[in-house]
This record gives structure tokens, C-alpha cells and sequence, in this order.
């Protein structure tokens, strides 16, 4: 995989510095973020329920104001210039909103008036063909107060799509999609990338990361802990030996006088860091020392464990 | 991913200015006058010379009493002014709050707000295009007691040339222009309240409050004009130059009222209309 990490700033279409977010009553929900999305990448930005996604989002699209920092859209500053910039970016925040009492078709349309470059004889055909690349032709004539979430989830995603744009940002898109509405998300990302949108998507799926992601960056508490390459992130992931085995003392031991580091004890297995040796050599030994072997092995950590690493989260949220 | 996401060509750099700027206008007629909502206000002022007349018809007056209420029976021209002027105090306020509440609480309440900012609508914009919207359904909402005071009067009652307030008769065509004058003058009356109801809907995110709020305005705003004391800042106050319409069925049209009362309601409008602005452009939407 070729990497983009070259860029220059000036040619990425989405760049922060410092960018942070106080609100009323104090709580910091961004805190000092840059980042660099490169042109043409799929920028995956991740982090737990909480950890200033969304807030991060709203600010890029100029729909809250930075207590401090700046940003920068296709090279242009925000909020300053977003009637120049914003009809070139497709958006989705936060869910889904539309006006209940009108058709999905009709939703489609209002927001494409809203902007003031789309061009009104062509806002039918383009709201059909926007409707029928998410899947909804045939609901498109329904009551939006009729659609289930994931149809509505569809309809916010048409939105970002009633124009080619150069740059689309999405707040958890597949949100409430069935598995097969996921999927076709998924190749529809893939497919505008392929045009040469960059795409840059929030999520807390880690599968999503793996599979549609070229880059990915991790928040946490409001502070931007990581961001790379995809390929960097899970080269980073040392795997792990893994010995499954009822001689729990005996192992261990073994592999510590082989230089196996941060041991650890389960039940069952006992695992630890083989940076050196050859991974034969460890099972030579465990063999020669009568350790009864149930199962044996190198295993690479999730991109899920690694996130949970970095984030230092459980299940609550922070704050 | 591929690695052609790295080597794809960009999209070209579209140079596409904003030619349809008032696409955003159309939309936001379609969306007050799309709404069921809005077309029962519009059958319950409908309604108004209905009721009036129909009220007239089985008392079995004659016409010639007091007021314009007491001249329908004579002539069914004056039922259409009569329903403007009894639609006034209340009927065609609260149709305004209404609307005016609901047109920015409610997208914000929807989430819609956010829809159109990233579109992006541009805060002014936007905000000039409902306060547009807000103007038409107040000409509308005038209008339709206009037609349907028209249609009512003409179906129940004898009709003919017109006897002003100042003793002289005017033809009947003419008399349905000035009642149609009226109309536009009493749709201008309701603006500053309209202002009002745009400033607050702009405040919160609930449309009901909104709604409530400003017409708590208009009750506080109206006992302030009902009390004698504090006459002196009786001219300042939103209604108190509200009746004037009837200058408009004097021989010539005495507009001094008229001229004040409009004046006055463009005092509130712009006043408010830029708390609006200001409020609206600089507000964080979530
Ligand atoms: N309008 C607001 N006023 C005050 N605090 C807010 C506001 N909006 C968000 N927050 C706080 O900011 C923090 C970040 O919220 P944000 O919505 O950005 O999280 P997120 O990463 O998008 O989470 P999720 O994964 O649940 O969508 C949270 O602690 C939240 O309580
Ligand atoms: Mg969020």
C-alpha cells in the first residue's frame, strides 16, 4: 500500500491547529486538536461515546465556534469562508434530521435550494440519482415521519451526496444500518474514494477502521491521542506468543529464561512478547520441559485491543 | 484500500458561484404554505366572516347600526372589513405567532438547522428568507378573510355603492380596493409582532415556547395600551395605532394614522429583526 504521508499541508483539504472547544459550564470538549487529513484518504476518527467526535465535527463545518485554534477546508479558513467552501463539502452530523412531514424526495430538495450553487434545473435528476445510490427509490416518495432509522440514516447520506464533492464529513454514518445497509455504506465509501473524494468519517467500529480506512486518527477525552497511516497502526501491533497449556508455573518459567517479556498468567494460557528467537525454538523448549501443550501460537491484537489500549477506557463514559 | 485512493484524481476544483440565491426563498414558501398547519390557520380566519355574517343573517337586522358590524346587513362589502377589524385583536396575532415561532425553533428542534447551515445557507440568508415567509403569511393571512369576507358578503347580503365615514358614496368597485387596502394595512400591523416572534423563535430550540413567549408579549404589550396612567408611552407600544385601518374609508383616505402606525411597526421589525441577525449569526447549533 502506498502511503500519502507527503502531503503538505496546503494540499490537504482538511487541516487543524490547536483547535478547542470550551463549553458553558466549563467543560473542555476539544482540547488543542491538529489534524491533517492527506487528499484522497479515508480518514477514520475515532474514539469512545463522549470524546469530542461530534463537537470536533460541528466546528469543522463552521456550526460552532472554536473557543481557540483554527481550521482549514479545502485551504480555505473556516467559519470565514463557508459559503465558498461548504457547497464543495458533503456533510452529515450528529443523525439524521429531516422534516417529518414531507417526503424524502422533498427533503433532498429542500436542502439542495438551501445551497445557493446547485443548480435548480437539475435538482430532480440529481435528488433520484442520490436517492437510488443509497437504496431508497422506492421509499422516496414516502412520509421521512414513515422511514425507519436506518432509512432516515440513508436519507442524511443522500444529502452528502446530491452533488460530487471533494471532501465528505460524516458523523457515524452507518449508525443504525442493518448489516447489509453497513456494507453497502462501506462500498459506497469505497467507491467515492475511488472518484477521489476524501473521505473523513467518525465511527466507533473498529471494523470499519480495518476495512474502508486508509488513515485513522483516536480521540480521548478530548485530546487527539493518535493519528496515522492504517498500515502504521498495525505494524505497530506486536504480536503476542500464546501457550495454552495445564502447566501454567512450568511454562512460564521456561519463557522467561528465553527472554519472553510482560508475561501473563490466565486460566489456561500463558502469554508474553517474543521479540527474538524464532517461534519454533520456544515450542523446542517448552517440549523438552515436559509442559503439556493444548495449544500453541502467535496472536496480533485487534485494532479493537489496540484502541481500548490507547484510550484507556472501559465502558463508562469519561467525565 | 486500494492504493489508487493515493494516485485517484482529485476532483476538479468547481468554480460554481452562487447564481440561485433565492431558490432558498421558494423553499421556505413551500415550507410554511406546505404544512396542514398553516392551511388550518388560513380555514379558521376563513372562517371568521362566516361566522359574522351567517351570526348578522339569523339575527334579521336590517343593517344601519352601530359600526361597521352594523352596516353589513346593508351592504355585505362591509362584512369583509368588519372581519379584518374583529380578526385584529387576537385571530390574526396568534396565526402570526404561530408561524413566526415555529420558523426557527423549529428547525432547530428538527435538527434541520444544521442541514441547512452545511449546505450551506448562509445565517443571513436564511434568516431573510423566513422573515420573508413570515411577510407573506401575514398578506395571506389578511387576504384570505379579504376573499372569503368577499364571497360570504356577496352570497348573504344585498350589496351596492359604499357610504364612508366621512358622508360621501363611493362606487362598490372601488370600495372593495380600499377594503383591499385595508387588507395590506393590517397585514403590515402585524410585522413588528412578526419581528418579535423571529427574535424569540431564534432564542430556543422549543418551538411551543417560542410561540408562548411571544404571545405573552402581545397580552403584556396590549394591558400596557389599556392602562390610562402610563399614557405617554402609549405611541411607543406595538398595537396602539392598530385601528387606524379605518382612515382608509374616509374621503380622501386620511393617512397620518396610518403613516405612524406603519412607521411604528418598522421600528419593531428592524429593531428585532436585528436581534435576530445578531443572535442567529453568532449562536452555536447542536
Ligand atoms: N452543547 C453542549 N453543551 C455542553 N457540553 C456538550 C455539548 N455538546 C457536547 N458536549 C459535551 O462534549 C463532550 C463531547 O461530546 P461529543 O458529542 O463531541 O462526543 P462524541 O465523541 O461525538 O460522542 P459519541 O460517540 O457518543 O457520538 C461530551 O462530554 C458532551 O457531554
Ligand atoms: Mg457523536
Amino acid at each position: 500500500m502506498t502511503q500519502t504521508q507527503q502531503q503538505p499541508a496546503a494540499g490537504s483539504p482538511l487541516v487543524t491547529r490547536g483547535l478547542t472547544k470550551r463549553f458553558r459550564g466549563g467543560q473542555v470538549a476539544v482540547d488543542s486538536v491538529d489534524l491533517e487529513v492527506p487528499a484522497g484518504s479515508v480518514f477514520g476518527f475515532l474514539g469512545p461515546n463522549g470524546s469530542g467526535k461530534t463537537t470536533t465535527i460541528r466546528m469543522l463545518l463552521g456550526l460552532i465556534a472554536p473557543t481557540a485554534g483554527e481550521v482549514q477546508l479545502l485551504g480555505e479558513p473556516m467559519p470565514k469562508a463557508q459559503l465558498r467552501v461548504l457547497p464543495r463539502v458533503g456533510a452529515l452530523v450528529e443523525g439524521p434530521a429531516f422534516y417529518p412531514f414531507w417526503s424524502g424526495q422533498a427533503n433532498l430538495l429542500r436542502f439542495d435550494a438551501a445551497d445557493s450553487t446547485a443548480d435548480p434545473r437539475t435538482r430532480k435528476a440529481r435528488a433520484g440519482e442520490a436517492l437510488e445510490r443509497v437504496g431508497l427509490s422506492n421509499a422516496a416518495g414516502k412520509k421521512v415521519r414513515a422511514y425507519s432509522l436506518g432509512m432516515r440514516q440513508r436519507l442524511a447520506i443522500a444529502v452528502a451526496l446530491m452533488q460530487r464533492r471533494e471532501l465528505l464529513v460524516l458523523d457515524e454514518p452507518t449508525n443504525g444500518l442493518d448489516p447489509q445497509g453497513t456494507r453497502e455504506v462501506r462500498h459506497l465509501i469505497q467507491d467515492l474514494a475511488g472518484d477521489g473524494t476524501t473521505i473523513f468519517t467518525s465511527t466507533h467500529l473498529l471494523a470499519e477502521v480495518e476495512q474502508v480506512c486508509t488513515h485513522a486518527a483516536v480521540m480521548s477525552r478530548g485530546k487527539l491521542i493518535r493519528q496515522s497511516s492504517v498500515a502504521e497502526l498495525r505494524a505497530e501491533l506486536r504480536p503476542r506468543l500464546v501457550v495454552r497449556t495445564p502447566d501454567l508455573g512450568i511454562a512460564a518459567e521456561t519463557l522467561k529464561s528465553l527472554g519472553v517479556t510482560d508475561l501473563k498468567t490466565t486460566d489456561e494460557t500463558v502469554e508474553g512478547d517474543a521479540v527474538e528467537l524464532p517461534i519454533e525454538k520456544f515450542a523446542a523448549a517448552l517440549v523438552a520441559a515436559d509442559v503439556r501443550i493444548h495449544g500453541f501460537g502467535l496472536e496480533r491484537p485487534s485494532l479493537e485491543e489496540t484502541f481500548v489500549a490507547l484510550t484507556g477506557e472501559g465502558f463508562d463514559v469519561a467525565q | 484500500m486500494s492504493p489508487s485512493s493515493a494516485v485517484a484524481e482529485p476532483v476538479a476544483p468547481a468554480a460554481r458561484p452562487g447564481r440561485y440565491p433565492l431558490a432558498l426563498f421558494r423553499s421556505e414558501l413551500q415550507l410554511v404554505f406546505g404544512r396542514a398547519r398553516t392551511w388550518v390557520l388560513l380555514a379558521v380566519l376563513a372562517g371568521v366572516p362566516l361566522l359574522i355574517g351567517i351570526a348578522i343573517k339569523l339575527s334579521g337586522s336590517e343593517g344601519g347600526g352601530e359600526g361597521f358590524i352594523g352596516q353589513v346587513a346593508g351592504n355585505g362589502l362591509f362584512l369583509i372589513v368588519a372581519s379584518l377589524g374583529l380578526s385584529l385583536p387576537f385571530f390574526l396575532p396568534t396565526a402570526v405567532t404561530v408561524i413566526a415561532g415555529e420558523s426557527l425553533a423549529g428547525e432547530s428542534s428538527l435538527g434541520t438547522l444544521r442541514n441547512l447551515l452545511t449546505a450551506p445557507a448562509g445565517r443571513s440568508r436564511l434568516l431573510a428568507a423566513k422573515m420573508v415567509a413570515l411577510i407573506v403569511f401575514c398578506l395571506a393571512a389578511t387576504l384570505t378573510i379579504w376573499l372569503s369576507g368577499l364571497i360570504v358578503g356577496f352570497a348573504l347580503f344585498p350589496v351596492g355603492d359604499v357610504l364612508l365615514l366621512s358622508g360621501t358614496t363611493i362606487p362598490l368597485g372601488e370600495g372593495l380596493l380600499r377594503a383591499l387596502g385595508i387588507a395590506v394595512v393590517i397585514a403590515l400591523s402585524l410585522l413588528g409582532l412578526a419581528g418579535i416572534g423571529l427574535f424569540v423563535s431564534s432564542l430556543t430550540s422549543t418551538p411551543l415556547a417560542a410561540m408562548a413567549a411571544t404571545f405573552g408579549t402581545f397580552i403584556v404589550l396590549g394591558i400596557l395600551t389599556a392602562i390610562p396612567q402610563i399614557d405617554v408611552i402609549h405611541p411607543w407600544l406595538l398595537m396602539f395605532r392598530w385601528t387606524s385601518f379605518a382612515d382608509l374609508l374616509r374621503d380622501p383616505p386620511y393617512w397620518g394614522a396610518i403613516g405612524k402606525n406603519l412607521l411604528l411597526q418598522a421600528g419593531y421589525l428592524t429593531v428585532f429583526y436585528a436581534a435576530a441577525w445578531a443572535r442567529i449569526t453568532s449562536r452555536d447549533i447542536v
